[in-house]
């Protein structure tokens, strides 16, 4: 029922039927106002639950909104905001919210208590898998996803201030305003829609004026000052490391993302979040028409709907009575106040139970009555609501999230932060325990004004007049008597499954937590945890403080993966590298692979080919009768220069480079400092103090990174400086009997052989583009490698293919440049392993005794040098069409296939066109040793068993004549 | 967790790059024995206190960095160039 004239409305739906709404308020406050009090259905036992708090913390009314992909579960209805079209549904419920089929597990609740899963579903053990856990998830509670991509957009940002003031209520509207004034760097956020927290829900003045007057002033005079931010309808979420801070925003502009998750880097920060209302544990305290007081008086005052006809409130505080008082200026009938507290003295025009209790309600889908025990007696009250109040808990949680603990006030029968948790946070107002709108008003500005003295700013306090009253309380947490007493709504955790745990000896609070659930929902035991540990603390006879409180972790409010995970999307997850031929090889239809972050084309199919090896030993032909065109512009390129350039190459190569002639490459191994090979690359020497070394495309970044380690953390001595230059250059690899030709298609000047002889470079021209080239060869051919600047390197490379094709060859892929190696034995990273040596690749003389280099001393270990640990061989497959496979096991010829007969393995297998054999690249034990021996080799997943001969691992060419043309 | 590196400011962990215990810097003679070079390799202290990490500014500077910070507060108390604490 609406107690004013709400203006506008629009419509939107709750379970596909029409409901009137204020545009803005929350979803909750809309279906009270059309008095619809059954919102859902718990967790457990499926009880019809209506809303319970105003807040975030809302442990019942949780909703699914949106269909489809776009539809979102477990939504607070006290949160989510009214808009036109909006599509609400209930959760939890089927066939219907009213007729729920699964209630019967309400009736079975004497069997399904704490620990009933644990005990029932033990054995056998061989049902777990096929049966219990299907039913169980099936049955288990709260909204579905929909299982589709949801097409919403949400964003991260982050952000930067001198001061976070977190929480919009009393004490942190006057901590901005204070900070503000003084000239500090000010961001505030709250998650409410509207700022002003409790002073946009309770009946009081502050300087003379309505409350939400002064704040709708206070808010004006904030968002004049150029050095403070808002950011309403943003809940911080969790307290980390340097004053970080995750806050999650649900932004509300067209257009704009559905939420986005904010880090905020802040110098200092004030805790304003206020404080949460606690239940009490009385029989059957969970029927819908039970809402805490304070929400009660948040629906009247803030958003003028009455959440009931007849309300009675029940509670151990001085709130009960403002409750009452709120209520009956409004219009609605009290049908009895119970305080729990017998020492009260009330005079008022409703019924007054002091000392009284709530020892019973009843109403199958929402709340009818309720029975009241006072003065010995028992008398049934008809209400439709019952406003609960048993005290505040100050809101300490962002203050234990770096292992705070907070302490227990006798006085106020509550828990409230240690000083100084989290570092660079103050605390102030009612999560600090300070309960009157007076005393937060001054603290919030007094912790400000400190706060800007502190970072070097002038700040005066200016208080305003406020109401100021003692918070008297006496504590109460459960009601004797027979019944479920809810404690924990949201996993309906009772009274009962407390006593159990205790009786069980669960009787530390975290075993408590894990042995009934309690606190383990997504709203995190926020109106339950106090309650539950009081209880516990009954049982065990021990006080409050003794049983302490679990551990609150963030997020504070549950944050979508979507949130948090934004722009980690699909391509969003890792960037895209490109070459410079990629639309053109894209165009020729090449077939696109990862390779790290890059893509490079498989092969360049040719109409009328329809299998990929076609295309392959097609182009492996272009490069052994012909010649062949590939961008290899993403293997790494680093550019060494210095005066001891030359010195530090000699550092990281096993091998000497200070020796290497100016316009001469030579083939160099890294290792890494534990004797294992690295990677393996060429050096180039432009100039005296300059050289141009490549690594493989998988170790580019580690070979960088440790260049820099070795220059300014091991070599600090040296002269020489090291730079990526992988994307400034475009290299293509031009391989093939024909490759001088095509080049002299496309150089300024004509190369011959006797001016470029096998492992010579220099600078070239190309149509006036001064490029490089290198006479390098990945293939056992007659092979250059040409680099021009980026820009140029899509139109070189058009330019290269279209001469290639008229001489016989073509573009060729990784593939044929696969064949192409191995046909070699030449190495990639499938040998480089990061398990293997020098010594196991048969490339022991490649590491220099005569000087100092990284990985040398450790190299030399005993257990690196073993002529038994598994070495680089050749493998050639001997049985007619049977392949070798990258992967398979190694055994000698009769063994059985089982590890203890493991010899080693295949790292590279291929069909050889040019040898027409399959052939491989192996590790096996004393495999040089082993030449000319028949293996078995063993693929126990595709499935392939077959013989192999051992063999050294160059196949062709083993001169080496080609290369050298 | 921020880190200040000297060439670039304070900036955030993203860009770094974290490789382990500083003593890297203390790099053995290549002859100084497998016990000495096993104890450079493969043996690391793990304090719950004050430690000195080695982090790389790779989305920076490509500085090497040595940070001073608590394992247990996590609070980063110094940094400075691997290349002037090595030198
Ligand atoms: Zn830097």
């Amino acid at each position: 029922m609406r107690l004013r004239n709400p203006g506008q409305t629009v419509t939107f739906t709750f379970d596909g039927k029409p409901v009137q709404g204020v545009p803005g308020e929350p979803v909750a406050a809309a279906l009270l106002a059309n008095g619809i009090r059954l919102m859902g259905r718990s967790f457990k036992y499926h009880r019809p639950r209506g809303v319970m708090t105003a807040g975030s913390e809302e442990p019942n009314a949780l909703v699914t909104v949106g269909r489809g992909a776009a539809q979102d579960p477990n939504i607070r209805a006290t949160v989510l905001e009214v808009s036109d079209g909006l599509e609400v549904f209930s959760q939890n419920a089927w066939p219907s919210l009213r007729h729920d089929a699964l209630a019967v597990n309400d009736l079975l609740s004497p069997f399904l208590g704490a620990g009933f899963y644990y005990k029932t579903f033990m054995w056998p053990a061989s049902f777990w898998e096929k049966l219990y856990e299907p039913v169980i998830r099936r049955a288990a509670g709260l909204g579905r996803l929909s299982g589709q991509a949801s097409a919403d957009c949400y964003e991260k940002a982050f952000a930067f201030c001198d001061l976070l003031v977190i929480g919009a209520g009393p004490a942190g509207l006057m901590a901005a305003l204070t900070a503000g004034r003084a000239g500090v760097d000010v961001i505030l956020a709250d998650e409410d829609s509207a700022m002003g927290g409790r002073l946009l829900r309770e009946v009081e003045d502050v300087d003379g004026r309505p409350a939400a007057a002064w704040v709708a002033d206070v808010l004006a005079q904030l968002r004049a000052l150029p050095n403070v931010r808002l950011m309403p309808r943003t809940t911080v979420t969790g307290a980390y490391d340097q004053g970080t801070y995750g806050a999650l925003e649900r932004v509300a502009a067209a257009g704009a993302p559905v939420e986005c998750f904010w880090r905020i880097v802040a110098k200092r920060s004030v805790l304003c979040a206020g404080a949460l209302e606690r239940p009490i544990a009385f029989p059957d305290n969970d029927r819908p028409g039970i809402m805490l007081a304070g929400a009660v008086r948040a629906y009247v005052n803030r958003w003028g709907v009455a959440p009931g006809r007849s309300v009675t409130v029940f509670g151990n505080n001085d709130d009960a009575h403002r409750t009452a008082r709120d209520l009956a200026a409004a219009g609605i009938k009290i049908a009895g106040l119970i305080d729990a507290r017998p020492d009260v003295q009330v005079t008022a025009d409703y019924p007054v139970f002091t000392g009284g209790s709530v020892t019973a309600t009843a109403g199958r889908r929402g709340l009818s009555s309720i029975t009241v025990a006072h003065q010995g007696g028992t008398r049934v009250i008809q209400t439709d609501c019952l406003a609960i109040s048993g005290g505040w808990n100050p809101s300490v949680h962002l203050t234990c999230h770096m292992n705070g603990r907070p302490r227990w006030r006798d006085d106020i029968a509550a828990f409230v932060p240690t000083p100084d948790a989290i570092p660079g946070m103050a605390v102030a107002g009612a999560c600090n325990g300070v309960f009157e709108t007076a005393g937060c008003l001054r603290e919030g500005a007094e912790v400000a004004a400190a706060i800007a003295r502190d970072l070097g700013f002038t700040a005066e306090v200016t208080l305003p007049v406020a109401e100021a009253r003692a918070y008297a309380i006496a504590p109460l947490w459960e009601i004797p008597g027979k019944g479920r007493k809810w404690v924990d709504f949201q996993n309906d955790v009772t009274t009962k499954d407390i006593a159990l745990s205790a009786q069980e000896n669960m009787r530390s609070v975290e075993h408590m937590k894990r042995y009934t659930t309690q606190g383990m929902a997504p709203d995190q035991g926020k109106s339950s945890n106090v309650l539950a540990l009081a209880v516990l603390a009954d049982l065990t006879g021990r006080g409050i403080p003794e049983t302490g409180t679990t551990t609150f972790r963030p997020p504070f409010v549950p944050v979508g993966i979507a949130a948090m995970g934004a722009g980690g999307q699909g391509k969003g997850f890792a960037p895209t590298r490109l070459m410079t031929s990629h639309h053109a090889t894209v165009a020729a239809r090449a077939p696109m692979i990862e390779a790290g972050l890059w893509y490079r084309p498989s092969y360049f199919p040719l109409e009328g080919e329809v299998s990929w090896r076609q295309s392959c030993d097609r182009e492996v032909g272009y490069a052994r009768n012909a010649v062949g065109v590939c961008d290899v512009s993403t293997l790494g390129k680093i550019d060494v220069q210095g005066p001891d350039a030359a010195a530090l190459l000699d550092f990281v190569y096993t091998n000497r480079m200070s020796t290497l002639k100016m316009g001469r490459v030579r083939y160099g191994l890294m290792l890494r400092e534990d004797g294992f090979v690295m990677d393996d690359g060429t050096a180039a020497r432009l100039g005296p103090d300059h050289f141009v070394i490549t690594t493989t495309t998988a170790a580019a970044g580690q070979v960088m990174r440790h260049m820099e380690f070795a220059s300014q953390v091991l070599r600090p001595d040296l002269d020489a400086r090291v730079l990526s230059v992988t994307d400034h250059w475009a290299q293509f690899a031009v391989a093939g009997p024909r490759a001088q030709v095509l080049l002299n298609t496309v150089l300024d000047d004509q190369i011959s052989n006797e001016d470029w002889p096998f492992m010579a470079c220099g600078t070239v021209g190309i149509g006036g583009v001064t490029g490089r080239l290198f006479r390098i060869s990945f293939s056992g051919e007659t092979a250059f490698e040409i680099a021009v600047p980026a820009r140029y390197g899509e139109s070189l490379f058009r330019q290269l293919v279209a001469q290639a094709r008229t001489l016989g060859g073509g573009p060729y892929g990784m593939e044929a440049l696969n064949v192409l190696r191995i046909e070699k034995g030449l190495l990639t990273h499938a040998e480089l392993h990061g398990r293997t040596t020098a010594f196991d690749l048969g490339l022991a003389g490649m590491v220099s005794a005569q000087k100092d280099c990284i990985g040398q001393a450790a190299a030399s270990r005993p257990g690196l040098v073993d002529p038994a640990r598994e070495r680089l061989v050749g493998l050639r497959a001997v049985e007619e069409g049977r392949r070798l496979t990258a992967g398979a096991h190694l055994f000698a010829k009769d063994a059985k296939a089982v590890t203890a007969n493991d010899q080693g393995y295949v790292t590279s297998a291929c069909y050889s066109p040019t040898l027409d054999c399959y052939l491989g690249l192996a590790f096996l034990k004393n495999g040089p040793d082993r030449h000319g021996e028949v293996i078995r080799m063993v693929d126990h997943l595709r499935g392939v068993d077959t013989l192999a001969e051992v063999c050294h691992p160059v196949f062709f060419d083993p001169e080496g004549g080609r290369a050298r043309g | 967790m921020r880190i200040e590196c000297p060439h670039c400011g304070e900036r955030d962990r993203r860009e770094f790059y974290y490789v382990g215990d500083a003593v890297a810097l203390a790099r053995p003679a290549p002859d100084a024995g497998p016990d000495a070079w096993d104890d450079y390799l493969h043996n690391r202290d793990n304090p719950a206190g004050d430690t000195n990490d080695l982090w790389y500014h790779e989305g920076g500077c490509g500085a090497w960095i040595v940070v001073s910070r608590n394992t247990v507060t996590h609070a980063v108390h110094r940094t400075k160039l691997a290349q002037k604490a090595a030198s």
